[in-house]
């Protein structure tokens, strides 16, 4: 593949380890070995192997070519692509995106479909399709960054639909990512729609923690019997930055269970609403977490929605929206911490 | 090492006096216990001296330095240590984070699993455990108590270390005071436990913020009590 250093630097932030893999081996966060007051930059930074972020950009194309299944996005045309015995990975016409199609039975694979736009005023709308068949157990990552360097607006719109077969368990993580000196904004409005079969798991990991100006993120889900969807999104906004979360799950099946938990830091004039509805159609069980940090001039609604239509519908909803408690900084800064410090500590740790 | 020069505190614009004209002084080595009813100033004696709160007047002196107008950070950095009375939870960071921050180096497991050791706790279940609120109360003050230890400080300040702690934790932790004064540590501790009393070298009953009586546990805990006490 033939990057730029801007574009290397994007797969380097979504292709990042995932928490998933950073905890399993480690007894502390990888990201934070170098010191103990670490403020580290709110991206995750680096693959693994890697030196940091400004070595990221350095990275030869190899370094980034991940184990398994993998498509690369760049300014709207693929750069690399591969198939595996289980995973084919299918364009879909015009380039439009991609069919996937994951295979019966298979276990511990991945695929990785990362988007890079480094082409100022590039506006597109791309639709993946993920078959997955039954007693599947495969890992997803996904996600888009943009670099613009010009005065138009970028966009990416990522359509994503996952057909989950029977009893098969998929993990989705997504990072969106933005940077650049442009006065064009960086903007990112993925669609996320999941359909369970019965048994099936869905674990979605959604990060957008650097430099996107304007997201409207949508995700749905329908859950049939024993189905279970796990949601855990991750945000940070600063400058005059909006983002909008909005969930709807539909718990159809009997047993189905949804957990959707969002935790948000919003600094300067930055703005975000957090929308999520669960509707219990069934005996099942459904719990949305909003929890904020609120800084300076930001705002931050929240806006929960609990639908039961029977009885047996288990459905709870949870919401936090606040400043950094104070006694939070002054136990880290009786540990020496200074202030700045403490409040990096506690935000990064926060968004873990 | 430390000496507390006139301090006064006020609040309501000065119409309530807190701390009226304390004075003390904690040599090195010195392990001492300021005790006294609820309501008498302890813990915000203990707070002016961290920073968290600035005496309306006095001077807090620190090897020989004015710390009075330094920050919490900076007196961190002198080598002062705090106990919270109520330990601070929060969300994401673990206990591992704490004691790194804490040691201010990240430590290998092994020397981090050490510091939850003294405190009675087991570092395999606890290292990677969040700071929140799924710990019981007894267990977050015992890390509370760990994360001051990994900071080698000079000197270290407990703000009521037995409050909210079981029987079984509250022995451990006068055991670890024991062990601390045998270490020769400087140790200022704000107790109503007599058990902790009876560790000190000196004790200091503060009423209505002001200094009543000071001494050794000999002399202060039959006045305390009504009886005569043994100390170990």
């Amino acid at each position: 593949m033939k990057l730029t250093d801007e574009e290397r630097q994007i797969f380097c932030e979504i292709l990042a380890e995932s928490d998933v893999s950073r905890e399993s081996g480690a007894w502390q966060g990888e990201d934070e070995r170098a010191s103990p007051v670490a403020d580290r930059p709110l991206g995750r930074g680096r693959p693994a192997g890697s030196t940091g972020a400004s070595d990221a950009a350095r990275e030869t194309s190899s370094q980034l070519i991940p184990e398994g299944a993998y498509n690369f996005r760049v300014n709207g045309k693929s750069v690399g692509r591969k198939s595996t015995k289980n995973i084919n990975v299918v364009p879909k016409e015009g380039g439009k995106g991609l069919d996937i199609y994951i295979k019966k039975d298979t276990k511990n694979e991945a695929v990785h479909i990362p988007v890079a736009i480094s082409a100022t005023g590039l506006k597109e709308v791309v639709y993946n399709d993920f078959h997955i068949e039954e007693n599947v157990e495969a890992t997803i990552i996904a996600g888009c960054g943009i670099y613009n360097c010009g005065p138009e607006d970028s966009v990416h719109d990522g359509i994503h639909r996952f057909y989950v077969g029977k009893n098969s368990k998929i993990k989705y993580i997504e990072r969106h990512y933005g940077f650049g000196p442009g006065r064009g904004g960086k903007i990112l409005n993925p669609v996320t729609e999941v359909y369970l079969e019965d048994g099936a798991t869905a674990e979605l990991e959604m990060e957008q923690i650097k430099g996107v100006d304007s997201t409207i993120r949508k995700t749905t889900a329908t859950a049939k019997n024993n189905a279970k969807i796990f949601v855990k999104e991750r945000l940070m906004t600063h400058g005059r930055q909006a983002a909008e979360s909005i969930y709807e799950v539909e718990l159809d099946g009997k047993n189905s269970v949804a957990d959707i938990a969002s935790r948000s830091v919003a600094q300067d004039l930055s703005k975000q609403t957090f929308r999520a509805t669960i509707i219990g159609n069934n005996i099942c069980r459904g719990h949305s977490e909003c929890d904020a940090i609120l800084m300076d001039q930001a705002e931050v609604h929240a806006i929960p929605a609990l639908d039961a239509k029977t009885k047996d519908a288990e459905l709870i909803h949870e919401a936090a929206i606040g400043k950094i408690a104070g006694d939070q900084l002054t136990k880290l800064m009786t540990l020496g911490l200074t202030r700045q410090q403490a409040e990096s500590k506690i935000i990064n740790g926060f968004l873990r | 090492m430390l000496e507390l020069k006139n301090i006064n505190y006020s609040i309501k614009g000065g119409s309530r006096k807190i701390l009226d004209l304390v004075s003390l002084k904690v040599n090195s080595g010195d392990f001492v216990v300021i005790t006294g009813p609820n309501g008498s100033g302890k813990s915000t004696l203990a707070q002016i001296i961290i920073g968290i709160k600035n005496p309306t007047s006095g001077q807090i002196i620190y090897n020989d330095t004015d710390i009075t107008n330094l920050s919490i950070t900076e007196r961190a950095k002198k080598g002062i240590a705090f106990s919270f009375q109520q330990p601070v939870k929060f969300k994401g960071i673990k206990v591992c984070d704490l004691l790194n921050i804490a040691s201010g180096a990240m430590m290998e497991k092994d020397e981090a699993g050490k510091y939850l050791e003294k405190v009675g706790l087991n570092p395999e279940q606890y290292l990677t455990r969040e700071v929140n609120d799924k710990l019981s109360g007894g267990e977050l003050k015992r890390i509370e108590i760990a994360t001051v230890l990994a900071r080698n400080a000079e000197i270290l300040i407990f703000d009521e270390p037995e409050a909210g702690i079981d029987l079984w934790s509250f022995e451990n932790l006068t055991k670890v005071f024991k062990k601390l004064k045998a270490e020769k540590k400087t140790i200022l501790v704000i107790s109503h436990q007599e058990r902790i009393l009876k560790i000190a070298d000196k004790i200091i009953v503060l009423e209505a913020g002001k200094i009543k009586t000071h001494g050794s546990p000999e002399k202060i805990l039959p006045q305390i009590t009504g009886v005569n006490h043994e100390t170990d």
